[in-house]
């Protein structure tokens, strides 16, 4: 079946999301669609899906002009989407997920699962997903769960089916199975619309690439393009995906982290005797795949979990019961995983976001009394020094975009006298160009004598900056090894397989 | 600078617009509800014309009742024409003071609905140095109101303290609290401590002289000092807010606290720090209403200037100055409510539904847009943004 989108056009007030966009996907092919966060691909497929209404444009399925007005029409027409974050409900098991608003039921309203399970068995066989309809979806790792959403889209006869970065939340090996689970389901003749912006994905699956930037279709490419042509294309400008970092020179021991244990409220373990050093003039990244125990890891460093115990010692001086404001003053800067939840305030100007943990000290502030003028003045320093692309610095952080946000939050980290840097994925979600400046701006803080502390889960990243990589799973640290470490020694590590890698720790 | 204007725009239009439709809707009401206009429904013009009588006469009143009346310039003096503005911010006062309390826990993040209770204490304090001591005038005042402060930060403290401890909700506790600060009035009037001499109902000594805040504008209008230490109280909020750490700290917590939480801000002290001087400003509205207006500790202490004062809040969004505009407006309605049933028969309660109308088209941005044909009003910044969970 294909799926031709001709003119486009959605508007949010006087943000166009997406501009006269033409778009074909053929029959039994991987249509990867690229572009950055905001470039408009999630609005496109939302209304592809029925979510969204275009403004104009029209949608056309095996060549007839089609009106999808929700996810039923779309469903109707063959149409299967796969979200970023999935529909799925945690308690219920795989079979009840997927009847879930089609329930069929036998005499006297009893729910008929017998028949859907029936389903999900020769679905799951065709296609070889080795998925349980028994299984309760929240004991499932996500690449099962995901596997659960593409079989849903598979038995309501979807005959094109919309990933939405779907790898975002996979494990290496998840992802190369996904890649070829897609090919799979390609051969057998689902057309496949691929959402993302990780080029070395669409170079592995994608049939055709279309690259939209700024809500417009910038242009198509063919798979065989290099991974920098990609990435300017995508970006407008050309992009060199290398960083530039020269030899470590590691110092002193700055952060020492000895038999951490962490609890949640509920007495479960998410960090179990974690122990590690980070010295001065080094990064050292955690790497692993998302929710192995790193959010609440890089918490305790600055005292934002509640049961700890274990010690932490920030140049020798122990600070695993300080409150955070202590632990910040002591020198730590600190970069949240989530810029928009713990990083800003999104209502508070972006003069007051840059003070959020300083604004009680001197300049800013003499006794009680909060100097508006002097606030004013060093956000303007801060704002040109870190390149924060704003109309004012009176206006609401909330008003800027991804890259600007993280940039704000680094000024006022990185603008303090701090030993150590902490930060979490600080490049999640953002622009090829903003994650190039952290990048940057990362080494420089190394090569300034800091220790760096990172927590990544792309392994791009990992590979580009670490000096040493701990890799994380399920509340360990299962390893310690060397930055040159094989990209496969390293997945297989994060998905929780310890070969014989000599430790070098 | 245009995005300032809008901002300007957006904190006045919306208020405005949303009184000028509940007027509209309560005029509507008026002249439905008066037994001269409902019979002409058969003939439209009389109708109309009875209707926008009906509702003109009640609104005329409404404005004699709370701002100007001609009738009551006696012997040619202009200011005693201003007895019912006097009237008004009689009111207003204490309500501008409750109404700041609630004002600045919603910048916080809390939703205090016991202002109520808080009145309470602070006229409870008030009242006992009022009536117990003999002090010099000046130094008389200050301390009743020291002590009405002190008794009612406390008592709503202790709400910010469990809330910081326990994690019990604010709203849950403070309505409590409210019965509690009530009944414990009751008691307390009916105890010896109370008790008026050589009378048996509940009712207290009455206040010395010493301790009345005095009159502004000579012993005729009632407005007293209690107008200018509820502008004061209004200005310091507005400091404390916008210019001092503990406010930055008050408005981060309320506008993200796990943020604030991240940056190093204590929380549960700012939780505690906020309900206890939201505490101290509606305890400082019961000392003003009772050192200025009634001179005695009665059971109906607070009347309903706690409950107001939510709306008063909701009103100014949770902004002091436009605490204090809403509180007036509320004054203005409550004085001249009155004079409206007197005059021309038109319920009082009309005055109940133009206020209920007010904070319902407040709350309800996007009908008043919708209504006006706005666009540049940005909807969805409501000043409640905490639910159960906040």
């Amino acid at each position: 079946m294909s799926l031709e989108l001709r003119g486009i056009t959605k508007s949010f007030g006087a943000l166009v999301a997406n501009d006269g966009i033409d778009l074909v996907v053929g029959d039994g092919e991987i249509h990867a669609i690229l572009g950055e966060n905001g470039a408009g691909k999630s609005t496109l497929m939302n209304i592809v899906y029925g979510l969204l209404d275009p403004d104009s444009g029209s949608i056309l399925v095996d060549g007839k002009e089609t009106i999808i007005n929700g996810p039923g029409d779309a469903l109707a027409a063959g149409i299967g989407m796969v979200h970023q974050h999935f529909m799925l409900i945690p308690v219920f098991s795989v079979a009840e997920n997927i009847v879930l608003g089609h329930e069929k039921t036998k005499r006297f309203g009893i729910l008929d699962l017998d028949a859907a399970k029936e389903e999900i068995r020769r679905v799951s066989k065709e296609f070889n997903f080795d998925v349980d309809p028994d299984a309760i979806v929240e004991d499932l790792p996500v690449g099962i769960q995901q596997r659960v959403e593409i079989i849903r889209a598979l038995i309501y006869d979807a005959k094109v089916l919309i990933l939405d970065e779907p790898t975002a939340v996979l494990t290496p090996q998840e992802t190369d199975e996904l890649l070829k689970n897609m090919k799979n389901l390609r051969d057998k003749g689902t057309s496949i619309v691929f959402i993302t912006h990780k080029l070395r994905e669409v170079k592995e699956a994608a049939d055709k690439i279309t690259v939209i930037r700024r809500g417009k279709v910038v242009g198509t490419a063919s798979p065989s393009a290099s991974q920098e042509e990609l990435a300017s294309l995508m970006v407008g400008r050309p992009i060199s995906l290398e960083v530039d970092k020269g030899p470590a020179n590691p110092g002193a021991v700055i952060l020492s982290v000895k038999n951490l244990n962490i609890h949640d409220a509920t007495g479960r373990r998410l960090v179990r005797d974690v122990s590690f050093d980070v010295r001065a003039g080094e990064i050292v990244v955690v790497a692993g795949v998302q929710g192995n125990g790193q959010t609440e890891l890089a918490e305790s460093i600055v005292g934002l979990q509640e049961f700890v115990d274990g010690t932490i010692t920030l140049d020798g001086l122990d600070i695993s019961s300080s409150s955070v404001r202590d632990v910040l003053q002591s020198g730590i800067a600190f970069v949240p995983e989530s810029r928009e939840l713990n990083g800003l305030i999104g209502s508070f100007s972006i003069a007051e976001n840059l003070i959020l943990d300083v604004h009680d000290l001197p300049p800013y502030a003499k006794g009680p009394v909060l100097s508006p003028a002097i606030v004013a003045r060093e956000a303007e320093l801060r704002v040109k020094e870190f390149d924060v692309r704003l109309q004012s610095i009176q206006d609401p952080a909330s008003s800027l975009s991804g890259g600007n946000k993280q940039k704000v939050v680094l000024a006022r980290e990185l603008s303090r006298p701090v030993k150590l840097v902490v930060a979490s994925q600080p490049t999640r979600g953002l622009d090829v160009g903003s994650v190039d400046f952290v990048h940057e701006r990362i080494i420089a803080e190394r090569d300034s004598g800091r220790a760096v502390l990172l927590f990544s889960t792309e392994l791009d990243e990992v590979i580009a900056l670490a000096d040493r990589i701990a890799v994380m799973y399920r509340g360990e640290i299962i390893a310690i090894v060397p930055p040159d470490t094989s990209c496969e020694q390293l997945g297989l590590l994060m998905a929780g397989i310890h070969p014989d890698i000599k430790k070098s720790a | 600078m245009a995005h300032r204007g809008s901002a300007v725009v957006q904190k006045v239009a919306l208020p405005a617009l949303a009184f000028l439709l509940a007027l509209l809707s309560g005029g509507i009401l008026i002249a439905l509800s008066d037994p001269l206009v409902l019979p002409l429904i058969g003939s439209p013009w009389k109708f109309v014309k009875a209707a926008f009588r009906s509702a003109g006469k009640a609104y005329l009143a409404l404005f004699q009742g709370s701002f100007f009346d001609t009738n009551l310039m006696t012997h040619g003096s202009f200011i005693s024409g201003f007895y019912p503005f006097s009237e008004t911010l009689v009111i207003a006062a204490p309500l501008i003071l409750a109404g700041l309390s609630v004002a600045l826990a919603f910048r916080a993040g809390l939703f205090n609905i016991g202002a109520q209770g808080q009145f309470i204490f602070g006229a409870i304090g008030a009242s006992y140095i009022g009536f117990k001591f003999e002090l010099p005038p000046v130094l008389h005042v200050l301390f009743a109101i020291l002590g009405a402060i002190l008794l009612s930060a406390i008592w709503g403290g202790l709400v910010g303290l469990l809330k910081a401890r326990t994690g019990a909700h604010e709203v849950i506790v403070t309505i409590m609290l409210n019965y509690v600060a009530a009944y414990f009035l009751l008691w307390l009037l009916k105890t010896e401590l109370f008790l008026r001499p050589g009378r048996l109902d509940p009712l207290a000594p009455p206040i010395n002289q010493s301790a009345h805040l005095p009159h502004l504008l000579g012993k005729d209008l009632r407005v007293n000092a209690g107008l200018l230490i509820a502008l004061g109280a209004a200005f310091f909020l507005w400091w404390l807010l916008n210019r001092s750490t503990w406010g930055f700290r008050f408005r981060a917590v309320g506008a993200n606290a796990a943020a604030a939480r991240t940056a190093g801000i204590s929380v549960p002290f700012v939780t505690t720090a906020v309900m206890a001087i939201a505490g101290g400003l509606a305890g400082l509205g019961g000392a003003v209403q009772t050192l200025g207006t009634q001179y005695a500790l009665t059971t109906d202490a607070a009347g309903s200037f706690g409950f107001d004062a939510i709306t008063v809040a909701l009103l100014g969004r949770a902004n002091p100055i436009g605490t204090v505009f809403a509180a007036i407006l509320f004054g203005g309605l409550r004085a001249g409510g009155s004079t409206m049933q007197a005059n021309t028969q038109t319920p009082i309660d009309i005055v109940l539904v133009i206020q209920a109308l007010i904070v319902l088209f407040i709350s309800a941005p996007a009908l008043v847009k919708y209504i006006f044909r706005l666009r540049d009003i940005k909807t969805g910044s409501s000043v409640v943004s905490k639910g159960w969970n906040g």
